[in-house]
């Protein structure tokens, strides 16, 4: 069995803040972390693992030398090899193009150990779009599973799986050929403490650097900014909503207080008070 | 990329359709594709349904704002399944180049509309919250959150077409549907055979009860300062005596207090009523940007300083769990004898 997750490497947005002088971003010592739906993707292929009685998990990612860190974080959860896919060239990158460069590497992969299934999160904390797996299916044209939460089958001798996905309605539960791409949620696997073993292997291990050229030529026209469609336009802190009375029970008494609070449910013109107040 | 321009600008709106009931993010979506229409001179809104038998769901289309729907008909998109649903529309798209083309970012969008931006090979913005066209040069400039809506970029894409977005349900309003419109239908040919689609659906297993909290007129939310799943009944008591819904702060979801359907905010649905009524929730922008949008919103807490309060309505500062039951009791007298008692 040989499982391909991708990973992001995401500042941590609980701890994002707000220049309040220029309105900016301060991504100054905001935490780097593994986007955390991918390290559930890395533990359900560390499962699979398992369950198959054997196999390789392959961790990628696009990003920048940095994110080293977040791929041995992944090795620590049990993945057998890591590549770090970094250039200049692959800078302002937008889904198609991050599609684009992470398809071609898995064609890569798939061509030395053929791949069973990949593994994506269900979005990205920071970039939120949930736009590259869908992506990088449809550039390898293999079956798409988004928002899956259990592969309640996997047989590779028939090369078909069930997975459980979550839909509107409730969760749909599917048959597909194999390989297939799945992104997930967080329930596909809890994630576990890494053992001591895979902390020390990972202290040891040096993920494989991969750029723009080698081993893979990627098409130029095709990465970073000039394979590209979107630009950030512009980028601005929302505007607040301001607000109106603060009044305290402690202060006013509550009836003097509910009493106010009635007046504005009726503006809000709802339900049975409508006829009240009209 | 395009070499021959086409000549009318087309805005397209898909429009989903699942068990024979359309999502009203659709017609949210016509609704702003007509006012992006205004700003782009000869343009004309089109919609683009897939389906099995769902051509009777297209005059709802055209009171909605369509003047043209295509209809694509074919027993392998009676279920949505990813491949069929990205072919089928991605070969409509390469053959009449729409400028624009407007999804909702649902489950089924969300899946479907990346797809279809690859195979095309075209720019797509996600969630967009505000949608407008750029009056020097006919781009759609598509808003949207990131960063855990502490930052809002205006994303555009200059030579690719068509401009394709993804918006989320209820952050734009719902049309005033045309009752006497009427449009044109297009069958779109599509020969794809159930052998050709590798994902098979075995089962559905449905939710219990699906609350709907995105379409609720009014809601009532507790937050951590709940304390615990039992006040949860005081909340669904003052929902029922207004005629809405009980929603919830994650913190009460991953509690388990909660179902996950009900909550609010960045990671949970984004919600337009009229009345949003917070109850020991502190107001984290996470949650903010699932609720500002309401028209009244009043809040509930202990804390005067609580950031919830720089965009409430009108804020009570106080325990919930005697505000709440005084609530009660005043919008129930109203109700029953119809007499405002103030
Ligand atoms: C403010 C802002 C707004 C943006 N808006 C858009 C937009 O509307 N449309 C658009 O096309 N691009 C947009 N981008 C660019 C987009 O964020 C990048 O293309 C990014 O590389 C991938 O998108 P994402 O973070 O949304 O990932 P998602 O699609 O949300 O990520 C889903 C999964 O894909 C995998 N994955 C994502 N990125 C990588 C990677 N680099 N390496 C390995 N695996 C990965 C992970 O498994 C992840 O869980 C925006 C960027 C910024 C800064
Ligand atoms: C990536 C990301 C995504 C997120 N997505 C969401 C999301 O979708 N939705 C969401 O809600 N959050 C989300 N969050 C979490 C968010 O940051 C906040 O942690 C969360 O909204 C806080 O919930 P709360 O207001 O219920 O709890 P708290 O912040 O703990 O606030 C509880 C409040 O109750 C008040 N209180 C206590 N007792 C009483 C009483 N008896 N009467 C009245 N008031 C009382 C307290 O003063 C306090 O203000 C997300 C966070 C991250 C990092």
């Amino acid at each position: 069995m040989h499982a391909v997750v991708a990973i992001k490497q995401v500042p941590d947005t609980s701890n994002v803040r707000i220049d309040p002088e220029t309105g900016t971003l301060i991504r100054e010592g905001v935490p780097a972390i593994v986007n955390p739906y991918d390290l559930h993707a890395v533990e359900a292929a560390v499962q699979l693992k398992e369950r198959l009685g054997g196999g390789q998990v392959t961790v990628i990612t696009m990003g920048p030398p940095k994110a080293t860190e977040a791929l041995l974080e992944c090795v620590e959860q049990g993945a057998d090899r890591a590549i770090l896919i970094s250039d200049r060239k692959f800078g302002g990158a937008d889904t198609l193009a991050t599609s684009y460069v992470l398809a071609r590497a898995i064609e890569v992969i798939n061509a030395e150990l053929p791949v069973d299934i990949i593994l994506f999160g269900k979005q990205a904390i920071d970039g939120d779009t949930a736009q590259v797996g869908p992506g990088v299916a449809t550039r390898l044209n293999i079956p798409l599973i988004t928002y899956a939460v259990a592969i309640e089958e996997f047989d590779l001798a028939a090369r078909r799986a069930v997975v459980h996905r979550r839909v509107e309605q409730g969760i749909e539960i599917l048959e597909t050929t194999l390989p297939a791409l799945l992104t997930v949620e967080k329930e596909i696997a809890p994630v576990r403490h890494a053992p001591l073993p895979r902390l020390i292997a990972a202290a040891r291990y040096q993920p494989e650097m991969w750029t723009a050229t080698s081993p893979v030529p990627f098409d130029p026209q095709q990465i970073g900014l000039k394979g590209s469609p979107t630009v950030v336009g512009k980028a601005y802190t929302p505007p607040p909503r301001s607000g109106g009375d603060v009044l305290s029970v402690a202060d006013l008494g509550l009836d003097t207080v509910v009493a106010r609070a009635m007046a504005v449910i009726e503006r809000a013109h709802v339900g049975n008070l409508q006829s009240v107040t009209e | 990329m395009n070499a021959e321009q086409p000549t009318i600008p087309r805005i397209w709106v898909f429009v989903e359709q699942q068990e024979h009931q359309v999502h009203p993010v659709s017609w949210e979506l016509l609704g702003a594709a007509k006012r992006l229409s205004a700003d782009l001179p000869g343009s004309v809104v089109e919609a683009v349904l897939p389906g099995h038998q769902v051509a009777d769901l297209a005059p709802q289309a055209f009171q909605y704002g369509a003047a043209r729907i295509y209809l694509i008909d074919n027993p392998v998109l009676e279920i949505y399944r990813n491949l069929p649903y990205a072919v089928a529309v991605s070969q409509l798209v390469k053959e009449h180049r729409p400028e624009i083309f407007l999804i909702g970012a649902t489950t089924l969008g969300r899946d479907l509309a990346g797809s279809i931006a690859t195979r095309v090979g075209t720019g797509l913005t996600a969630d967009c919250t505000e949608l407008s066209i750029d009056p020097a040069n006919h781009i759609l400039a598509a808003t949207r959150p990131t960063f855990g809506g502490n930052l809002m970029a205006t994303i555009l894409c200059r030579r690719h077409r068509p401009q394709m977005a993804t918006v989320r349900p209820r952050v734009l309003p719902m049309p005033d549907p045309a009752p006497d419109a009427t449009g044109e239908v297009v069958t779109v040919p599509f020969d794809m055979r159930e052998e050709d689609v590798p994902v098979k659906r075995l089962r559905l297993i449905r939710a219990e009860e699906q609350p709907n909290i995105e379409y609720a007129e009014v809601i009532v939310a507790g937050g951590r300062g709940m304390g615990g799943p039992e006040g949860f009944a005081l909340l669904q008591e003052l929902a029922d005596a207004l005629g809405g819904m009980v929603a919830a702060s994650r913190p009460v979801v991953d509690a388990g207090w909660m179902d996950a359907s009900r909550q609010v905010g960045q990671t949970g649905k984004t919600v337009r009523p009229k009345l949003y009524i917070a109850a020991g929730i502190s107001g984290a922008v996470q949650h903010r940007v699932g609720m500002s949008g309401a028209d009244v919103i009043l809040a509930i807490n202990t804390d005067p300083n609580a950031p919830i309060f720089q965009i409430a309505t009108m804020g009570i500062v106080g325990d919930l769990y005697e505000v709440i039951p005084a609530l009660i009791r005043q919008v129930k007298g109203q109700s029953y004898d119809g007499q405002a008692h103030l």
